[in-house]
């Protein structure tokens, strides 16, 4: 299997919308062993100005890898998950994700790269969150939540 | 909280951390962020990919590093940038029914960089396990007063 060429450059607009629970933040902290109050009492986030509990700096990746796997499902990617590698990482926030946000996600694959008989592969991922009312981001008022950037390594046949 | 920018130099330390990690965190970490790849829970399928065994997620690496710099920053929000580089798996062993961890990840940080004019300091993160560099160019962007 080959990765496709044309990837790059293509993008998949945002799909379903994302609640962002305070349970989910609770549990995710508890999965990165983080400890901060402001990820569990909502109290403790609020006496640091937020309105609700705040997720850990790398919660998006629930988001952003979701946005991912349209294009690793996408039959024409060509791309073999049992054989992706995560190479590197970045968030960039705008503004934290708190607890009550309802977050969509674009994906825009930004590089395609041949590498042996694999390749490089290069996406980003543009989180916004929906207005307040706007039940499906089709109203189209979004506020930029982060940015994820994200390479993964396909690796070839004896790779 | 706030950090005054006038009192950090480059260099500084921020601090360290050990992370101890087991399986049943590895399925933890999966199950809170659905990332059900089973080179991180199931042996023979890690073994049949060529891997040493169970690794961790990076994301999980990634994640749980960045808690040295959140408890510094004192305020979860004021890491507005994160990026790392994936070098090295981290295998886990099967510690199951014991008290004895999988695996340990030690965590440090130091002052890369300031911003005086966008009122940042960059945290420049050092995570081994079993003598190896797990993550490259682990870099935290922070907001100080």
């Amino acid at each position: 299997m080959t990765i496709n060429p044309d990837l790059q450059g293509r993008s998949y607009p945002a799909a379903e919308v994302y609640d962002v629970g305070r349970e989910k933040i609770r549990e995710f902290a508890r999965a990165v062993k983080a400890t901060h109050p402001a990820h569990f009492d909502v109290a403790a986030a609020e006496a640091l100005g937020h309105s609700d509990l705040v997720a850990p700096p790398t919660f998006a990746i629930i988001v952003a890898q979701r946005a991912d796997a349209q294009l690793i499902e996408d039959p024409e990617s060509g791309i073999d998950f049992s054989r992706v590698v995560h190479a590197d990482q970045r968030f960039t926030h705008h503004r934290p994700i708190i607890a009550g946000d309802r977050l969509v996600a674009e994906l825009h694959v930004d590089g395609v790269r041949a590498m042996g008989g694999g390749a490089m592969i290069t996406t980003r991922s543009e989180i916004f969150a929906l207005a307040p009312g706007d039940a499906t981001g089709a109203a189209g008022v979004r506020e930029p939540v982060a940015t994820t950037t994200s390479s993964i390594l396909v690796r070839g046949e004896g790779q | 909280m706030s950090i005054d920018i006038a009192a950090l130099t480059v260099g500084q330390d921020i601090g360290s951390r050990s992370i101890t990690v087991t399986r049943t965190d590895l399925v933890k970490y999966a199950g809170a962020s659905g990332d059900f790849n089973p080179i991180h829970w199931n042996e023979a399928f890690a073994t049949g990919v060529g891997l040493p065994g169970v690794i961790a997620h990076g994301m999980f690496t990634m994640g749980a590093a960045v808690q040295l710099v959140t408890d510094w920053a004192g305020d979860p929000a004021a890491v507005v940038d994160f990026q790392t580089r994936f070098t090295k798996p981290v295998p886990v062993a099967d510690t199951t029914g014991t008290p004895e961890s999988g695996a340990v990840i030690e965590v440090s940080g130091a002052i890369g960089a300031l911003d005086a004019d966008a009122g940042t300091a960059r945290v420049d993160l050092t995570v081994v396990s079993a003598a190896q560099k797990v993550l490259v160019k682990a870099q935290a962007v922070v907001r100080v007063a």
